[in-house]
């Protein structure tokens, strides 16, 4: 292991951010920390995640896609971000392309996607 | 005017601070950091130390420089450099400098030779913006256009930028943060892109144009010191002598 891949493996570890497994097509929820002034708040933001890059790594991210007061909304979440309070897994979905950017340009029916009905958790990961 | 020191740059990566942001840092690493010799103002006119780094086989070394490193008592250096120093911040030979050297916040001029990019045209040397698409232009999209006036002056003038050879050139860049230190392994972490590629050696140091905290070490992080006090690291008190 070269020293980069070492110490961002360390990061890693010391973050100890329990990432649940998730992958694009799932519907998730995540609770991000909200500095207002001096209050820190909790907020939540429910989606389905249309992509994910850069793996598990360091360098980890995946985008959340919502219809908010019909405007559809991403945001892209750093995976490691210390802003993450947590990540949910609310719905799995299934589909068969890694990046759901077809999405964008479709509403409303076409734009559901179906349930996986024999999800099997990885072995050793919960959620 | 404290020391610098000789890095080898191992790459970049990001780092999650505790407010939520992320930093992107490049990883700088000192090997085997030592003084190998010293300029003084009655000897030679000025004052200076002469650190080397890494490691070099000593068969790869020429017979004069072998005799340099010996005469220090160090193992062959892969690289060496000078860093201009005031006489009261002289080094001892031999010395081993630590990556507590740099405080973190404090802000560092890094150099090194750029990436080679070979022969580039004007477009990308100089940011030149090239010809129209369309409008009659033909074949001449991404060339330099007029190079100067007419018969008055007659000539194209010095220092005309041109297509030529880009990079490869010794680079400064000033005031990059130091956002880590790690001195069990020898890491400096400064925010932003270094000069040069993965494995190149750079030259770190302190910032001419921002001022240099307090609490840095002086004359400079020595690991002799840091071994021999149980006081802190930082307290070289035998470093400057000599």
């Amino acid at each position: 292991m070269n020293l980069i891949a070492q110490l961002e493996a360390e990061q890693v570890s010391a973050l100890g951010k329990d990432i649940p497994d998730f992958k694009a097509g799932d519907t998730i929820r995540v609770g991000y920390k909200v500095t207002e002034g001096t209050r820190s708040r909790v907020q939540n933001y429910e989606g389905v995640c249309i992509s994910r890059k850069n793996g598990k790594g360091i360098a980890g991210s995946f985008t959340v896609r919502k219809i908010s007061f019909g405007e559809g909304v991403e945001r892209v979440f750093p995976l490691h971000s210390t802003n993450i309070d947590h990540i949910e897994v609310v719905r799995r979905g299934r589909v068969r392309r890694a990046k759901l950017y077809y999405l964008r340009s479709r509403r409303g029916k076409s734009a559901r996607i179906a349930e996986v009905t024999n999800y099997k958790p990885l072995s050793g990961a919960k959620a | 005017m404290r020391s610098g020191i000789i890095a080898k740059k191992v790459g970049m990566t990001r780092l999650f601070m505790e407010d939520g942001k992320q930093i992107p840092v490049t990883v700088l690493q000192m090997e085997n950091l030592q003084v190998v010799d010293q300029r003084t103002a009655d000897r030679d006119g000025y004052t200076a130390v002469q650190l080397g780094a890494g490691a070099a086989k000593a068969k790869r070394t020429s017979k004069a420089m072998r005799g340099h490193f010996a005469k220090a008592g160090v193992e062959p250096k892969r690289k060496v450099a000078e860093f201009r120093v005031s006489a009261e911040n002289l080094i001892a030979i031999g010395e081993e400098i630590s990556a507590e050297h740099y405080v973190v916040g404090q802000k560092v001029d890094v150099a090194g030779t750029s990436i080679g990019k070979g022969f580039q045209g004007a477009m990308k040397r100089h940011n030149f913006g090239g010809l129209r698409a369309s409008h009659g232009v033909s074949i001449s999209h991404r060339s330099h256009g007029s190079t100067g006036q007419c018969q008055d002056p007659g000539k194209v003038f010095k220092g005309k930028k041109m297509a030529g050879h880009m990079g490869a050139v010794r680079v400064t860049t000033q005031n990059l943060e130091v956002v880590k230190t790690d001195a069990d392994r020898g890491l400096v972490m400064v925010k932003g892109a270094v000069p040069g590629s993965k494995g190149g050696w750079v030259t770190v140091k302190d910032a001419v144009k921002k001022k240099l905290p307090e609490n840095v070490p002086f004359p400079a992080a020595l690991k002799s010191a840091a071994a021999a006090a149980e006081a802190p690291a930082e307290a070289p008190a035998e470093g400057g002598e000599a």
